[in-house]
């Protein structure tokens, strides 16, 4: 059997990523917004993974690791930030969160 | 005995110094008795001197006590001058103030409660001493400036006594204001004093007598090289005399000076300071001889002088007034001595006036306590009517009337001769020494006054000055007029007020006085008899050689004929008028508007007003609103000065602050930055979405040329 091509985990990986970026430009909820920021860092690691699989390079899986620690430790770190500000503001809007416009 | 000389200040000075220091606290008695103890030892010192002078062959002696003023050649010593001259004065000065401050304790003693402030008595003592001083300093200097030094004192303390009761007189100024006049006239004579010893000094090299003296000698022979320069010097201190010794025309601060009290009159208005000028005319004799003209002027403006202050006299009806013109005339008559070059006759003049004018002064000082006393009186017995006369009623009556003395008889004037009459029963002692010092002034024999005036009219009759000749026997002839009238006003007839009724004599301390001068006044002719002329040699010692003038019979004659008819038709006139206070003087009657022109003083007040006074405030007026207000405040400092500083200022304000600095260097740069400041505003919108767009946007633009340019 064929194994399937790298240029569709590349091509699934672009869709994530842009529906990572829509999400975060249109949502005003701050964890949907987080939602979307984790499935751009995803499709990062599908890109990684997909091009560590075709050449055979183990650096490519290495990496994602990484980034999954790096992406715990940043949603460790924003649900901090979301429930601080929700107890400040009972709301988490970003657009309500605009305090420092001058 | 001439080692004693400096003692004769230096008492005077103590005393001074011991009532100022302790006055009030010694008591009145005391402290009139040192104010006299330290003249009488004055008196002392001077006679020691005439001793001096005896034993040394009359010669003049010069006792230098300090180096004063050493500059360049300038070397003025403070030194004394004891001379035959001078001697002659301070034992008049001294002789006739110890007299008079004898007077004073008694005198002062009433007038102190008369106007209510007993406290002044011992101030009165400490002037009367600074005084004395001042003119001993006068007559002892042996050079200008030390007599300049006690010329200017004597000023000095004429001013404070004559304001001695400063708050008093015409709207509460009248004294004070007499006080200014007398010190402004006698600045004006100051003024030509210093210039004529400017020029003295400036010629001669020196201001002491000898010396100045002895350069004139060493001048005479190329004297026609230089006449004007004697004559300036000499009509300069002839201005000076003017202003000192009453003067036509600076005289008329002496009858305004009349608000001094009594023994002020007579000391230093009609004894003693004004015969300063006399002094020192006769004391410069060898500058005027040099000077004809001047010597002529000097006899002319005594004469006129004499003259003038006569006629005045006729119209006055304040007893004092009427001597201090009195005074001026028989200044009038030393000066024109003076100028006729008799000087012995000025000096001796001087003395036995110093004795009759001393004499009169204080006796009208005494009539004018009696007529206080006797309105004293008249309230007393008012009070005791309406009060009911307990026992210290008398007291309190004095302290009633010291109160209400203003508001009672506001109009009542113990000085007004129309208010006296008929005190001669009244006055057991001053109606006798006012008797003997009338004749004496009015020049009949063989009182003192006869002999003096007649030397003084011998010498213009000699001199064959008609004109000053027949000026002076007019003034002798209205002196003994206006003497008989105030006698005969004074002391005869009805009284005309109830004050007159009731006068009492004044006590033993002021009459005794009165009766030392009288007895002076009727022998001071001794002085200088004719033929015997001892004054004369005694002056001659120091004046030089003297003609002695001998004794003209007719003339003589003739002058006492007149005095006599003066006194006749005075008698006529006044021997029973005015009955009344309201009644007109008889010799209003006669002379009409002419008696008003006298008694207004020939309207020399009124005249000087307008001619001089009024001119001198239009033009200080002028100064003070144009120069002052219009040319230096309106033009030069407002206009000129805050003119200018206004306009730079307001150029560079508007101009340059607000045209430039403002616009240019400060908004310029900040209207910049806000613009820029807003544009840049508007992106921060406080979306994060949007910060997020603009994120993705660039890393879209960055990555895409970094693609495409590859």
């Amino acid at each position: 059997m064929n194994p399937i091509p790298t240029s569709y985990f590349v091509a699934l990986s672009a869709i994530l990523f842009t529906l990572g970026v829509t999400g975060v430009l249109v949502r005003r909820n701050a964890i949907i917004i987080f939602m979307s920021v984790e499935l751009m860092l995803n499709s990062a690691n599908l890109v990684f993974v997909a091009f560590a699989r075709q050449f055979v390079d183990l650096s490519g899986q290495v990496f994602v690791f990484f980034v999954m620690t790096v992406a715990a430790a940043e949603v460790a770190v924003g649900l901090a930030l979301i429930v601080a500000i929700f107890r400040n503001k009972q709301s988490i809007n970003v657009d309500e969160i605009n305090q420092l416009k001058g | 005995m001439f080692n004693l000389i400096p003692l004769i200040i230096l008492f005077p000075v103590v005393g001074l110094l011991v009532n100022l220091a302790w006055g009030k606290h010694l008591g009145e008695t005391w402290s009139g008795a040192i104010a006299s103890g330290a003249a009488g030892l004055s008196f002392v010192i001077a006679v020691l001197q005439v001793i001096g002078l005896q034993s040394n062959g009359f010669h003049a002696v010069t006792v230098p006590l300090a180096d004063w003023i050493t500059i360049g050649n300038l070397n003025i010593p403070w030194a004394f001058q004891v001379d035959t001259l001078s001697v002659t004065m301070m034992l008049v000065v001294t002789g006739v103030g110890t007299l008079i401050h004898i007077y004073a304790i008694g005198y002062e003693h009433s007038d102190v409660r008369h106007n209510g402030d007993p406290d002044r008595y011992p101030r009165f003592f400490v002037y009367l001493n600074l005084f004395l001083a001042a003119m001993l300093i006068l007559v002892t200097g042996n050079n200008y400036l030390m007599m300049f030094v006690g010329w200017e004192g004597v000023g000095l303390c004429s001013y404070l006594l004559i304001g001695f009761w400063f708050e008093k007189g015409e709207n509460q100024v009248g004294n004070a204001r007499a006080a200014r006049k007398a010190f402004v006239a006698n600045r004006i004579g100051d003024w030509a004093m210093l210039l004529a010893m400017f020029l003295i000094f400036w010629n001669f090299g020196s201001l002491t007598f000898n010396e100045v003296f002895k350069g004139v000698d060493l001048l005479e022979p190329s004297m026609s090289s230089n006449p004007e320069l004697m004559t300036a010097i000499t009509l300069l201190l002839l201005i000076g005399a003017t202003g000192k010794s009453a003067q036509i025309p600076l005289y008329v601060w002496l009858p305004d000076a009349m608000a001094g009290p009594t023994p002020v009159s007579a000391l230093i208005h009609a004894a003693t300071m004004v015969t300063a000028g006399i002094y020192m005319m006769t004391r410069s004799h060898a500058l005027f001889a040099l000077a004809p003209f001047s010597q002529n002027t000097v006899a002319l403006i005594g004469a006129a002088t004499a003259f003038l202050a006569a006629t005045i006299a006729v119209g006055q009806f304040d007893i004092k007034k009427v001597l201090a013109y009195s005074t001026i005339s028989q200044l009038g008559f030393m000066v024109a001595a003076v100028g006729l070059g008799g000087y012995v006759a000025g000096m001796f003049h001087l003395v036995t006036h110093a004795f009759f004018k001393a004499l009169l002064f204080l006796s009208s000082g005494s009539v004018i306590h009696a007529m206080e006393h006797g309105e004293h009186a008249l309230h007393m017995a008012d009070h005791a009517v309406g009060g009911g006369g307990d026992s210290d009623h008398h007291a309190e009556g004095h302290d009633a009337h010291g109160d209400s003395h203003g508001a009672a008889s506001p109009a009542f004037d113990p000085q007004d001769m129309r208010n006296m009459g008929g005190l001669w029963s009244k006055l057991p002692v001053t109606k006798w020494v006012y008797l003997i010092g009338a004749i004496a002034l009015a020049g009949i024999p063989p009182f003192a006054g006869f002999f003096s005036k007649d030397e003084i009219l011998l010498d213009a009759f000699n001199k064959k000055n008609y004109l000053v000749l027949g000026l002076l026997v007019v003034a002798a002839f209205f002196t003994a007029f206006y003497m008989t009238r105030q006698m005969l006003m004074v002391f005869f007839g009805k009284p005309r007020t109830d004050a007159a009724r009731h006068a009492g004599e004044s006590p033993l301390l002021m009459t005794i006085p009165l009766m030392a001068l009288a007895a002076l006044s009727v022998l001071g002719g001794g002085l200088n008899l004719p033929g015997v002329h001892t004054l004369t040699d005694w002056l001659g010692h120091t004046l030089g050689e003297v003609e002695a003038g001998e004794f003209n019979i007719p003339l003589a004659a003739t002058a006492t004929g007149l005095a006599l008819v003066a006194i006749g038709v005075a008698y006529a006139l006044y021997r029973s008028k005015p009955a009344t206070v309201e009644e007109r003087d008889p010799l209003q009657g006669m002379l009409g508007p002419l008696f008003t022109w006298l008694n207004r003083k020939w309207y020399v007040d009124e005249i000087y007003k307008g001619l001089i006074l009024d001119r001198y405030d239009d033009l200080a007026r002028f100064t003070a609103d144009v120069i002052d207000w219009n040319f230096w405040h309106d033009w030069f400092h407002d206009k000129a000065v805050a003119g200018t500083f206004n306009a730079f200022t307001t150029m560079l304000a508007d101009g340059v602050d607000k045209g430039f600095i403002d616009p240019v260097i400060s908004h310029f740069p900040a209207d910049l930055s806000k613009g820029i400041a807003n544009i840049f505003r508007k992106l921060q919108t406080g979306y994060v979405r949007s910060y997020a767009l603009a994120v993705f946007v660039g890393v879209v633009g960055v990555l895409g040329y970094f693609l495409i340019a590859k």
